[in-house]
């Protein structure tokens, strides 16, 4: 055997071995975070004078002990995974978007305008509306994609601009142009739209819960997206540009235009995520709808190892942590901010540890 | 509007936008250092969070605001240290690990105010102090020397942070791990004691921006009440590009249109206050847009050191 292919088939090796340990212990670490965030939660729990075994078992119990727990837990789960995967897709094209929450208020916003003030008939009237919401939400990505394309303008930053103006426009529509008329004659003016027509709504599922078909929905785009990302040229070159945007460059790759694309396509799907707790939960636009998904999506995304397919376990086990964070939150009257300090120490274990993982892999080849 | 603009409104609107520029400029001096030295931590609200809720627990209940300052500031730095840890010893992605901190800050800070205050209390916090002869000056005295301590400090934070970075050896290794942090080590500057030095003072400084609203401009505690100054602190070092005195001109300029706007709300133009209230965000992804020289920037911003790597 010549020197050259004696090296090529050992690097060969190499990286499918390498590839290997990433894939088994790979899944462990965001395993190992959660439980390591757990374990600083139960301190937490006993320093706050709380049983964190009672604490813990109230909430598996609330999360996933009976029908209305766990069908909870889907419902919460379902803008989890969209959001993800808005987030999945940008970071995947290295562009990272802090911009969920906005981008799904104004989906909401949007679908609900749709479903109020479209003069259409039957499930078409849902389909506009799903629609809406989609491009309301690819409306807030624009914006960020096209200025980082345009002018350079740092993505982190301006989205996160982007969700503070999404949260005063909500404010600004719900007390005033679209504020439900029955508000208004009642003198309440409690900030909420008008009860959406049933035409719009989503079927519910199971009876008596509120699990609706966006939670279907929710998992044929994660399968879609999958195929977007790692089947199609357009997906293609979307993780081209997030491996390596010199390489992705000098390939003829227009590295700005799909960092535009994969802040767009991210916007959508947040924005889909609104249009479904609308259409789905809700039947009606209503403030603090959104209740911190725009974040909680980013971490289910981290945990899902930036995976759509990932992110179907991912986003049903932080839907059931936060679900079961309020039964908890009633058995030992310990504040659910709790579930939020938890989630902030997953993702820096998360990212803490890629680069120990990586450390590890690399010796592990080295000692071949 | 010129009947509106009255000079006694104006001052007003001068005398409060200092007020609001001060969290904002303890906050982004502070992560002009860690961002000079290559490291963006965007976990800045976080900590600003945590700062404002121990500043406020210790002051309430030792009744010491020095006591309460002092801890907000220990806490910060403990918080700094550990996204140190997290951005410099692991180099985690800086802005997702960032965006980690932020919520462990927010859901920490909201827990403990809930199980040790509870509802809305107030405190007397730091009052203001009428600088002798300056506050006389006619018109401008006021308006400009009439503030509590913590405000003066901030704006005094300017030319010291100015100095340090430009004429001092310390500043230079800053410049130098941020700028080209493998030469910065060829020539034996410990690249990674700089980093966790810059945003370890950067998370002291975030946790006096925190205590600066509770214990000094609000003089209460809520539930995320920084509600995105930790943002708008970063995307400031930004618009100021990485210097403090454009930070101090970004703070300033963006502090005067949130005094207007609140004036706005106060006298009660025909002009939506949920309008009003996004002027900031918007002004900033202008100023964003518009003031960002890309040239200085640090070359190393927010990509972690590795010796023997290009």
């Amino acid at each position: 055997m010549s020197e050259a292919t004696s090296v090529v088939t050992r690097a060969a090796a190499r990286s499918a071995w390498a590839r290997r340990l990433q894939g088994w212990q790979g899944a462990l670490v965001p395993v190992a975070a959660v439980v390591v965030a757990l374990m600083i939660g139960a301190v937490v729990l006993v320093g706050l004078g709380a049983d964190p075994v009672k604490a813990y078992s109230s909430m598996l119990e609330g999360a996933f002990g009976s029908v209305s727990g766990f069908t909870q837990t889907l419902v919460t789960a379902t803008p989890l995974l969209l959001v993800g995967l808005g987030v999945t897709i940008a970071f995947r094209g290295g562009v990272i978007n802090i911009g969920g929450e906005g981008q799904l208020i104004v989906g909401a916003l949007a679908a609900s305008a749709a479903a109020l003030y479209l003069p259409l008939p039957g499930v078409l009237l849902l389909l506009a509306a799903l629609i809406a919401g989609v491009l309301g939400g690819a409306l807030w990505g624009a914006v960020p994609g096209a200025l980082k394309a345009q002018l350079g303008v740092n993505e982190i930053l301006s989205t996160i601009m982007m969700n503070q103006i999404a949260i005063q426009l909500a404010n600004y529509l719900l007390r005033g142009p679209m504020i439900d008329p029955k508000e208004v004659e009642a003198g309440t003016r409690i900030a909420q739209s008008a009860l959406l027509p049933a035409d719009s709504w989503l079927v519910r599922l199971v009876p008596r819960t509120l699990l609706h078909g966006g939670s279907i929905l929710a998992l044929v785009m994660a399968v879609a997206v999958f195929f977007l990302l790692w089947r199609t040229t357009v997906g293609y070159r979307i993780r081209a540009v997030g491996l390596n945007p010199d390489a992705a460059r000098y390939a003829g790759i227009p590295v700005k235009r799909y960092q535009m694309l994969a802040l767009i396509l991210g916007g959508a799907f947040a924005g889909l995520a609104g249009a479904v707790e609308v259409l789905g939960v809700q039947h009606r636009m209503l403030e603090g709808l959104s209740g911190g998904y725009g974040f909680s999506g980013i971490v289910a995304a981290l945990f899902g190892k930036l995976h759509p397919l990932g992110l179907i376990p991912a986003s049903v086990l932080f839907g059931g942590l936060l679900v079961g964070g309020d039964k908890m939150q009633r058995s030992v009257q310990v504040p659910d901010a709790l579930i939020v300090a938890l989630l902030g120490l997953v993702v820096l274990f998360v990212v803490g540890s890629d680069y120990i993982m990586r450390k590890r892999a690399a010796k592990a080849q080295s000692h071949e | 509007m010129s009947e509106l603009f009255t000079l006694p409104v104006l001052l007003g609107i001068l005398y409060s936008g200092i007020r609001l520029a001060t969290p904002y400029l303890y906050a982004a001096i502070g992560e002009t250092f860690a961002q000079r030295s290559g490291v963006y931590n965007l976990g800045v609200e976080g900590i600003m969070l945590m700062g404002a809720y121990t500043a406020f627990y210790v002051a309430s209940i030792s009744g010491d605001l020095w006591l309460g300052l002092g801890a907000a500031a220990g806490v910060g730095a403990m918080l700094g240290l550990l996204m140190a840890f997290v951005s410099v010893t692991l180099r985690a992605e800086q802005g997702i690990s960032g965006i980690g901190l932020h919520l462990f800050g927010l859901g920490l800070s909201t827990l403990l105010f809930k199980t040790t205050l509870g509802g809305v209390t107030s405190i007397s916090g730091f009052q203001p102090v009428r600088i002798p002869f300056l506050a006389d000056i006619p018109l401008l005295g006021d308006a400009l020397f009439n503030h509590n301590l913590l405000v003066y400090v901030a704006f005094l934070l300017v030319p010291v942070a100015n100095w340090v970075i430009n004429d001092t050896t310390l500043g230079l290794k800053i410049r130098a791990v941020g700028q080209n942090p493998a030469a910065a080590d060829s020539l034996g500057v410990s690249v990674g004691k700089i980093r966790y030095l810059t945003v370890t003072v950067g998370g002291v400084f975030a946790g006096i921006a925190g205590a600066s609203l509770s214990i000094a401009l609000i003089n209460l505690f809520q539930e995320n009440m920084t509600n995105g100054q930790g943002f708008i602190a970063v995307a400031l070092v930004y618009f100021g590009g990485w210097r403090p005195w454009g930070v101090l001109g970004g703070a300033m300029l963006f502090s005067l249109v949130n005094a207007l706007q609140l004036w706005i709300q106060v006298a009660g133009i025909e002009l939506e206050s949920d309008i009003a209230v996004m002027l900031p965000y918007l002004l900033t992804i202008v100023a964003l847009a518009v003031a960002v020289r890309r040239a200085q920037q640090p070359a190393a911003l927010s990509k972690p050191f590795e010796r023997g790597e290009a």
